[in-house]
């Protein structure tokens, strides 16, 4: 309805899964310093650990690769040359490795552990910190964002965050701290072997960088086609009784064959492609490692520069400690770039400008003293509108009634489109206002301004009299009871959905108004009665159950404001003459605004309004209206006024 | 499990025949190249015989060659293999979901059949080309790096057996440690999102009642508490690295330790210890890609089994043999019809139904919610089966009907109705593949949908998103009307169809029923009393019982039910309702 006004429609079937395979980044320096920065600001000191032990981690396996090299060299040469070999001082030797080894070990596990909960901490605070200003945000982003769209923040941007601050940036790091020390310790050893290293390594970038651009050509085909083809079984799964109704089950057949054939080709593709990579860059390794052997061996023999047999050894062992974190990197360097397309979505959402609130008039609870409204510090039945004038410093109190205004109001969803032109009502203590008109007649828009989930652009609203721009925006809403077209239910007990209405209520308050709304009865009958757990929206429930438990849970709440949009569109004419009475009382001495497209619902009303595109048409009882025989006396053919 | 994958390879055995085969071939060639280095360093440098370097150095750069070439062929087939698994199995759900019964796609939800057609294919795909190739190479290196071991000194390579069997055994136990408590932590993971997933959709209700801070608070402390299953769960799985490392490198130490005494003494050569160092790292990083195969392999079998449920269901309608081809006429009668959508429920749904419907009639059905007026049309056209007795369609019970004939001439309009990305034409042709436009154009006369049609800028081209989300709900309900009549079926069934309708335009449609097609057994359920009450006989529902079947001047005189819904439609202004309902 009113969202479906500004949600954009999103044309065709697209890929939806917000992961493309190269993601386009503005900015990924700054977006990697951002998220470094949320790191950091809770786990500084974890990080300058964990940095402090993979440096040590990683220069004790450097030290144990050069190791080799000393065995030979120093320890196993010597002896073979002796005639009795003393192996003392390769005892002590091998017992300073262990040292070193052990010393590495244990920074390993340190680092992985402190990973572990800066990892998952960060991910806590991520999501509790979406959560928390998610809550804060206005209705509009609600209605502007696909919630599938929000959804993915939570799973699959949180997921992907996850295994680079948990894997990939440790790897990183460690890769980056190997590279350059088994660099400088190549130079060490031997400089034109470690240029032909490098040579080598040069190559396999440029590998990597032919068969990563060939499959990421074929990963935009694959995400393409997996997107088509999702959304095909999404549509056809969503209507697979009509499409046996129909007997279309062969036609619905062949269109997916078709785009399953598609995917698996460039499936095929995409994967062959990155499969290719690790053989092919493996093999450049063994290549290099049988060039470095060559070239060394002839070093060897010619004894250029002291180049020994157990250099060589150790050369070629740092050969393949090289090759290995450059390979790693190379395979990282994707999934970093893809996390950081989700934590750019992440930050918007949390960039995004929370719902402002600079409202002063709180509500407070109230009790008479000698005609005097004065505050109480006790809940006494008797609210009352705490205003606080700037201009004098003094502080008045005007008690709740429930008496609402509306002067010249004008507003849009987006500026350019006014939806409601120069609204005039006015709606005293205990009346019944009715909206009725066509869909998109700007019926539910009214709701949403008086709660405030949408702000008006021109003319003013009052509430017993204060311009609702001055309320508190969370006291405006607690003085006011929604029920809702569209009802929600929480995965809870069905007791804890009505006590939604207030937390403070009492079991059998709870019972009292789901009595009142006439759900006691079903609600009896579900297999654990008031404990029954219900899932998945209420899932279990039919749309009429479910509309009875938000009108109890209106009930339990008591505002002395009601809004009902359609708030009984789906229980049956009969149920609901029976809910009738429960609303009446409900009603009684409450200001109720109500949309309904049923009659029976609205006729009763002190003042029918019939909106059309956005202005009220006509407005009065129902006998008047009727005899007007204008637009309500149109609709009202049957007993239905719209769709 | 195996079955499931093993039944659905077809075309692609060869493939997973391949790819271990090549992958084997591969670590053979990776075996062997270190076995040259030795050469190289043995006979080429020790002894300063140039010529041995380069020979040897020759064959290692074709070792290297074909080691590439089986490599690249192992990850094509691999590739191929697993796309092709992943489209097989696809395609076998999506044929199998094709035959199902309602009750089939009730059993397992709509989601639950997308998860299953997607995420879940996906899980198997990755998880089937790990195995078909890391799988096989894992153990295959693990095999030939300690065959090599051995035969170059067998009583040092004693040494990585112990390694192997003790890092084996850690790995397994903190693997299954860490499953167990990762199935629980995912199930957390899955109910937070949910909850996530809740508030997003309800967000009205949260902002209306004020309750963000109250949904804040239950938020943290569930994340908390899946912050904490993470962290124990990660505990155990981070002492993975830190283990491996110590035995690495309590294998080198060892092994240069005995290797240096073994060389003095002239039993072994430094080439050959070089060697056997450069297999320690084969041999147990082999074992750490084993358990995460383990893992993968592990958390991929609730995708298989899933995807097996939904291959071996079998469809609860079938059609019989020997079919009947042709339906004579649109009479209906129900014979002491019970109905249950679950055998095991006790009270049924439906309770000894009898009713009879002539043929042509134009029959009104009303009740309360669920009151079953919708089971009791969906046994019509065999959307569901009797649980007892017996439904009759022009004489012969439906169950004797070959399902499409059944279904061609007895057209429901459902109540959850869907129209389908694609022109309007498309998605009524839905009903007649070779209807021509003129005849889509007439049932969309008759549906009261040609005058919105006919305003649209590209009128019966318009495309229609998915869903129809580009119509309103009462256009939608008269595209699919129409779609319905192009059928030209001789029952014509619309569950609460109008409801999105106006009153005028719902009598207009039902005037041209009236007029254009009166041979058709209309049955219409409406909550709108005129919708109804113009029909020629009205069956009142109440509780899975036909509570009165009649005239609706009859009805609003014995039946009480009806009377009450009547007056709570029309009290206030009743007598003007009437007549002007009838229209």
């Amino acid at each position: 309805m009113m969202a479906g006004q500004v949600k954009e429609i999103k044309g065709g079937p697209g890929p939806r899964d917000p992961r493309g395979p190269k993601p386009k980044l503005k900015n990924p320096g700054k977006l990697f310093g951002r998220l470094m920065a949320y790191i950091l600001k809770n786990y500084a000191v974890h990080i300058v650990i964990v940095v402090l032990c993979i440096f040590v981690s990683v220069l004790a396996n450097v030290q144990g690769t050069l190791f080799t090299k000393t065995l030979i060299d120093e320890y196993i040469t010597p002896m073979l040359l002796s005639d009795v070999p003393d192996f003392t001082p390769l005892l002590h030797a091998i017992l300073r490795v262990a040292g070193f080894y052990l010393l590495g070990a244990f920074s390993t596990f340190v680092y992985s552990r402190i990973m572990v909960n800066v990892s998952q901490g960060t991910l806590r605070n991520l999501r509790n910190d979406m959560f928390v200003h998610m809550e804060s945000l206005p209705i509009r982003y609600f209605d502007t964002h696909a919630h599938g769209d929000i959804m993915s923040l939570y799973t699959n941007d949180i997921d992907t965050l996850r295994q680079m601050i948990s894997q990939s940036m440790p790897q990183l790091l460690s890769s980056v701290i190997t590279i350059v020390s088994v660099f400088i310790s190549m130079l060490t050893l031997n400089i034109p072997l470690t240029f032909v290293t490098l040579a080598v390594v040069a190559v396999m970038l440029t590998a990597t960088r032919w068969a990563a651009g060939l499959s990421s050509r074929f990963f935009v085909a694959q995400q393409q086609d997996i997107g088509a083809l999702n959304g095909y079984i999404e549509e056809m799964m969503e209507g697979q009784k009509v499409v046996k109704v129909f007997c279309h089950e062969e036609k619905s057949k062949e269109q997916f064959k078709k785009l399953n054939d598609k995917l698996f080709h460039s499936a095929f593709n995409a994967n062959q492609f990155s499969n290719i990579l690790g053989p092919i860059n493996a093999q450049l390794g063994n290549v290099s490692y049988v060039l470095c052997a060559m070239i060394g061996g002839i070093l060897v023999l010619n004894r250029t520069g002291g180049f020994t047999v157990g250099g060589l050894a150790s050369f070629l062992t740092f050969n393949k400690s090289f090759n290995m974190p450059i390979n790693q990197v190379s395979m990282q360097f994707n999934s970093i770039i893809m996390a950081l397309a989700g934590a750019e979505r992440i930050f918007k959402l949390l960039d995004e400008e929370p719902e402002v609130d600079e409202g002063y008039v709180t509500l407070v609870n109230a009790r008479k003293e000698n005609g005097e409204i004065v505050e109480s510090p006790t809940r006494t039945g008797m609210w009352a509108w705490k205003h606080f004038h700037k201009e004098d410093g003094t502080t008045t109190y005007v008690e709740l009634k429930g008496d609402v205004t509306f002067d010249g109001v004008d507003f849009g969803y987006i500026p350019e489109k006014t939806v409601l032109h120069d609204i005039r009502m006015y709606a005293t203590p205990g009346q019944k206002i009715a909206f009725v008109g066509s869909t998109g007649a700007g019926k539910t828009t009214i709701t949403n301004l008086i709660n405030r989930f949408y702000d008006i652009q021109d003319g003013k609203i009052r509430y017993d009299g204060i311009n609702i721009n001055k309320i508190k925006k969370d006291d405006l809403r607690r003085s006011l009871g929604m029920v809702l077209q569209d009802t929600h239910l929480f995965t809870n007990t069905v007791m804890e959905n009505i006590r939604y209405g207030r937390l403070d209520a009492t079991d059998e308050e709870v019972i009292a108004a789901a009595k009142l709304a006439n759900a006691d009865g079903f609600i009896k009958r579900l297999p654990d009665g008031y404990q029954t757990v219900l899932t998945g929206d209420g899932a279990n429930l039919s749309q009429g159950q479910r509309q009875l438990l938000a009108i109890a849970r209106a009930a339990i709440a008591d505002p002395p404001v009601l809004i009902l949009d359609e708030a009984t569109s789906s229980i049956d004419t009969r149920t609901e003459k029976i809910v009738q009475s429960g609303m009446d009382k409900l009603m009684k001495g409450r200001t109720t605004f109500v949309i309904a497209h049923r009659l029976s619902t609205v006729r009763n009303s002190d003042c029918i309004m019939v909106l059309e595109n956005g202005r009220i048409i006509e407005r009065g009882m129902h006998e008047q209206l009727i005899e007007e025989k204008g637009r309500y006396y149109q609709l009202y053919t049957g007993n239905n006024i719209a769709g | 499990m195996i079955k499931t994958i093993v039944n659905n390879l077809h075309e692609f055995k060869k493939d997973s025949i391949m790819t271990p085969v090549f992958m084997i071939l591969e670590v053979i060639m990776e075996t062997i190249i270190p076995l040259m280095m030795a050469s190289i360093v043995d006979n080429g440098v020790e002894k300063g015989d140039m010529g041995h370097i380069y020979k040897m150095g020759a064959f290692m750069f074709v070792a290297a060659l074909i080691s590439l070439l089986v490599g690249v062929l192992g990850g094509r087939y691999g590739a191929r293999a697993s796309a092709g698994l992943a489209k097989n199995l696809r395609e076998a759900m999506y044929d199998n979901i094709q035959t199902f019964s309602f009750a089939n796609i009730d059993k397992f939800s709509t989601a639950g059949l997308v998860t299953r057609l997607t995420t879940d294919v996906t899980n198997v795909q990755n998880a089937f080309q790990m195995l078909l190739r890391m799988g096989t190479r894992a153990p295959a290196s693990l095999i030939f790096a300690m065959c090599m071991a051995f035969t170059i000194h067998a009583r040092l390579a004693l040494v990585y057996l112990f390694a192997v069997i003790f890092l084996g055994f850690c790995l397994f136990l903190i693997t299954r440690r860490t499953m167990k408590y990762f199935d629980v932590v995912f199930q957390k993971y899955d109910d937070l999102n949910a909850s996530v997933q809740e508030n997003v959709s309800s967000i009205r209700v949260v902002k209306a009642y004020v309750r963000e801070d109250y949904e804040k608070k239950r938020f943290k402390s569930a994340s908390e508490n899946v912050y904490r299953m993470f962290v124990n769960a990660e505990k155990i799985l981070v002492l993975n690295s830190p283990l491996m490392q110590l035995t690495v490198y309590s294998c080198i130490l060892l092994i240069s330790w005995l290797g240096a005494k073994l060389i003095v003494v002239d039993s072994l050569t430094t080439g050959q210890l070089m060697n056997l160092l450069t297999y320690c790292m084969n041999i147990l990083m082999s074992l750490m890609m084993l358990s995460m195969i383990f893992v993968m392999v592990t958390m991929s079998s609730a995708s298989i089994k899933r995807i097996g449920e939904v291959l071996d269901e079998e469809s609860s309608i079938k059609n019989p043999e020997n079919p009947k081809m042709e339906v004579k006429d649109g009479s209906i009668e129900f014979k002491n019809v019970t109905f249950r959508y679950n055998r095991t429920s006790e009270k049924p749904v439906l309770n000894h139904i009898d009713c009879s419907i002539k043929a042509g009639e134009t029959i009104g059905i009303i009740g309360g919610t669920g009151s079953a007026k919708t089971s009791l049309v969906n046994l019509i056209s065999r959307l569901y089966d009797v649980s007892e007795g017996a439904v009759f369609v022009g004489g012969c019970d439906v169950r004797e009907y070959d399902l499409e004939t059944l279904r061609d001439n007895v057209s429901v309009v459902l109540q959850k109705n869907v129209l389908f990305s694609g022109t309007i034409l498309e998605n009524l042709r839905w009903g007649d593949e070779n209807a021509t436009k003129e005849e889509c154009i007439r049932a969309c006369r008759l549906a009261c949908a040609d005058e919105f049609i006919q305003k649209m800028p590209e009128k019966y081209d318009t495309y229609i998103e998915q869903g129809g989300s580009n119509v309103s709900g009462g256009q939608k309900q008269r595209l699919c009307i129409a779609r319905a009549l192009l059928k030209k079926p001789k029952i014509l069934i619309l569950d609460d169809s109008t409801s999105a309708v106006d009153t005028a335009t719902d009598a207009k449609i039902r005037k041209a029923f009236a007029e254009e097609i009166p041979d058709t057994t209309k049955i219409i359920i409406a909550q709108r009393i005129s919708s109804v009450s113009g029909a020629d006989r009205i069956i009142v529902m109440e509780d899975g019982q036909i509570t009165g079947f009649d005239t609706h001047e009859n009805l609003l005189l014995n039946n009480e039910i009806y009377r009450e819904v009547y007056e709570s439609q029309t009290a206030g202004g009743g007598d003007f309702d009437e007549k002007e309902g009838e229209a």
